[in-house]
């Protein structure tokens, strides 16, 4: 068995004082493509925000590692250079920063700078893939993008920055059946043994194009049951009820 | 780290100071003898001894202004007013001191720039010590000279605009500069000349406790075009000093006038500055002023609309650090129709800094179909920093068009983590966040400057963190 790139056992955190997560137990090998579903409400996008370092989350117990060191002492920037990133669910605008700036401040701090005219043709190549028109090179970054383009340029800097585990916080939410294929899309080319997913999402129509290894179900703030493929499907089917119904009762 | 930072901070970058070369000064403090004595030095005629000494009679008369930043550190009788420190002018370089030489090569000006800039005037205390002026703008008829130069060999030219546009008893520091007023620059382009070269001035406070009350006279005749550039770093030094400039800009008819600064005083400098164009029919004027550094900084770019058709236009940035005021803005006075004007100002406050939009639209009676556009926007770095903005308006035709938004923002949370998020530490994430909100400052200047520029920001948001 391929050791875990990240172990999350018993993981305790806040909110504004407020417990939301309440023991979370997760491993994801190396390379594998994970779900994490559960209802709205049930702690997924802290989860994301806990493990990426936001400093509004604050943990209060348990314990995360990374590729075998400990993330929770670590700021942001030292966990994205470990090889973890998060595709926000509503990435944010810097106005004035252009999307060639950023990506090459970004690459610079990981230690993936590369020569310009390499960088450009890669890119080029990147946006190609993506269906993002040329002139975002120089736009603000997130700057009056539709939502569609903000989870694209999303995908492009996971694509440019290449992590080792990619957590993609509800990245299918607000696409439109097209923008969700070429995103989909491009996540399945980026993935692979260098590259793991963990895909947050509560609609399981993004897994139809992600195929996941094993899928988690999120509530009140734990893991209540995982599965394979298999459990997707039936969620898509009969809801969350049924599960959280048994899990909720097997322990109680 | 964090205390490395701020080490570089305290340790003002330009804040080094030359032996003082200084061959004439006159006593401290102010006085009609002073007054006297630097126009007696200078050999100038009379009318100009007498404008002096009525100015100086406007600045004693009028009280000190109380509605704009705190100026109760000032002590008029603790300053030098005129300083010449050398005996001639040096046509060229190689007569140029060394120390002085020095002192513009700790600045960074680069040498190769002068071989293609049209002129460069470097001004060193009261008096422009390095000038020259490419043959091909000579042939041109383009005359560009210190302003005491422009006075002894262009009187006539000179005398016909001198003060017209900021008459000496327009406000309290006019007057005390048109009292005192020594070196600036004067810059005269004919009809139809379109100067395809900025031409550029740079200088520098270095004396302790000297005042510099420079004086910049621009026209541009009919038709003509000229981009006039200035930039300044100041060293630091313990007593306070004071810096109040009067420029004047004069586009005729179908002229165009750009008048690009930027300014890095140390702290201890109050910058009370005047400056104001005329655009007649068909002229644009353009003021790009960028403020950094200094202890207060009082200054307000404004462009009358004399003709029709005029256009207006002013770009500003100001960086407020610890302690720093920089109350800035622009004024619009629309005297004829179908003028319009666009004034974008950009601040930032970090600690406890403190930045001020003061600006004024006026559209007078009979100035129809007038446009105006003004946008503002604020960024507080810390929880301390503060900004305010003070519009005003005086509208009195009824048929304008006017578009004023303004915004105050903190760099947020949520931006930082998603730099960081990418790898990006905290302290660079706020710089890109910094650079990023002065970008549509930036990407107006030349290069050299926004390069400059961008590299004073690094120095001045070091410390920030942490």
């Amino acid at each position: 068995m391929t050791a875990a790139v990240l172990s999350v056992k018993a993981l305790h955190a806040t909110v504004e004082g407020k417990e939301i997560l309440k023991g979370v137990d997760l491993e994801i090998p190396q390379g594998e493509v994970h779900a994490l579903m559960g209802p709205n409400g049930s702690g997924k996008s802290t989860l994301a925000y806990t493990l990426m370092g936001h400093p509004k989350y604050v943990v209060t117990g348990g314990s995360a590692t990374f590729g075998g060191e400990d993330l929770l002492p670590l700021t942001a920037d030292a966990r994205a250079r470990l090889g973890l990133f998060l595709c926000f669910q509503y990435p944010t605008a810097i106005p004035g920063v252009t999307t060639v700036n950023f990506l090459r401040a970004a690459l610079r701090a990981q230690g993936k700078e590369m020569p310009a005219r390499e960088f450009l043709n890669r890119l080029s190549a990147e946006m190609q893939e993506l269906k993002i028109d040329e002139s975002f090179r120089s736009r603000y970054i997130n700057d009056g993008f539709s939502g569609g383009e903000k989870k694209r340029m999303e995908i492009l800097q996971l694509a440019m920055l290449r992590p080792k585990l990619a957590i993609l916080d509800e990245t299918d939410s607000g696409l439109d059946v097209d923008a969700l294929r070429t995103v989909a899309d491009g996540v399945m080319r980026l993935c692979g043994p260098d590259m793991g997913v963990l895909v947050i999402t509560h609609y399981p129509r993004i897994l139809e194009h992600l195929h996941p290894d094993r899928v988690h179900v999120l509530h009140d703030g734990r893991v209540v049951t995982s599965g394979g493929p298999d459990l997707a499907r039936q969620i898509e089917r009969e809801g969350y009820e049924p599960i959280l119904g048994t899990a909720v009762a097997a322990t109680a | 780290m964090a205390i490395q930072a701020k080490e570089l901070t305290k340790d003002y970058q330009y804040g080094f100071s030359d032996i003082d070369v200084s061959v004439f000064r006159t006593a401290k403090g102010l006085s009609p003898e002073v007054v006297a004595s630097i126009s007696k030095h200078k050999d100038e005629p009379e009318w100009m001894l007498k404008f002096r000494l009525k100015a100086l009679d406007h600045f004693r008369k009028r009280p000190m202004p109380t509605w704009g930043a705190d100026l109760s550190g000032l002590d008029f009788e603790n300053i030098y007013y005129y300083v010449k420190p050398v005996e001639e002018m040096s046509r060229s370089w190689d007569d140029v001191p060394d120390s002085i030489k020095n002192t513009f090569d700790r600045l960074g000006i680069p040498q190769a720039e002068r071989q293609f800039l049209a002129g460069v005037s470097a001004q060193y205390d009261s008096e422009v010590v390095y000038h020259s002026i490419r043959e091909d703008l000579e042939k041109q008829g383009v005359l560009f000279s210190d302003c005491d130069t422009g006075l002894r060999e262009h009187e006539e030219l000179f005398r016909k605009y001198f003060g017209t546009v900021i008459p000496p008893n327009d406000n309290k520091f006019a007057a005390l500069n048109s009292a005192v007023w020594s070196g600036g620059s004067f810059v005269y382009v004919p009809k139809g000349v379109k100067v395809d070269i900025p031409l550029q001035a740079y200088f520098r406070i270095n004396s302790d406790n000297m005042g510099q009350f420079e004086r910049t006279l621009i026209i541009a005749d009919e038709g003509s075009s000229v981009h006039y550039i200035e930039g300044c770093t100041a060293p630091n030094y313990s007593s306070d000093s004071l810096h109040s400039a009067v420029v004047e800009l004069i586009a005729h008819k179908g002229a165009k006038i750009r008048y690009t600064t930027i300014q890095n005083w140390s702290d201890n400098v109050y910058n009370l500055v005047t400056k104001r164009a005329i655009a007649n029919e068909d002229a644009t004027v353009e003021w790009i002023d960028g403020n950094l550094g200094s202890k207060v900084t009082m200054k307000y770019p404004s462009v009358y609309l004399m003709g029709e058709r005029a256009h207006a236009e002013v770009m500003s940035a100001a960086f407020a650090g610890d302690g720093q005021h920089q109350d800035a803005g622009s004024k619009a006075i629309h005297v004829a129709p179908n003028t319009t004007s666009n004034i974008v100002s950009r601040s930032i406050s970090k600690g406890t800094g403190r930045t001020s939009y003061r600006g004024h639209i006026k559209v007078l009676p009979k100035a129809h179909n007038v446009k105006v556009s003004v946008r503002c926007d604020a960024l507080l770095l810390d929880e301390e920093s503060r900004s305010d903005t003070y519009p005003y308006m005086d509208i009195e035709n009824p048929d304008v068009t006017i578009g004023h938004e303004a915004s105050v923002s903190k760099v947020g949370e949520d931006q930082i983590f998603y730099l960081t998020s990418r790898g990006i530490s905290e302290m660079d994430a706020t710089a890109l966040i910094v650079n990023g909100f002065f970008e549509p400052f930036v990407k107006e200047l030349p290069m050299e400057y926004a390069v400059e520029l961008n590299r004073l920001l690094a120095l001045s948001m070091e410390g920030s963190i942490g």
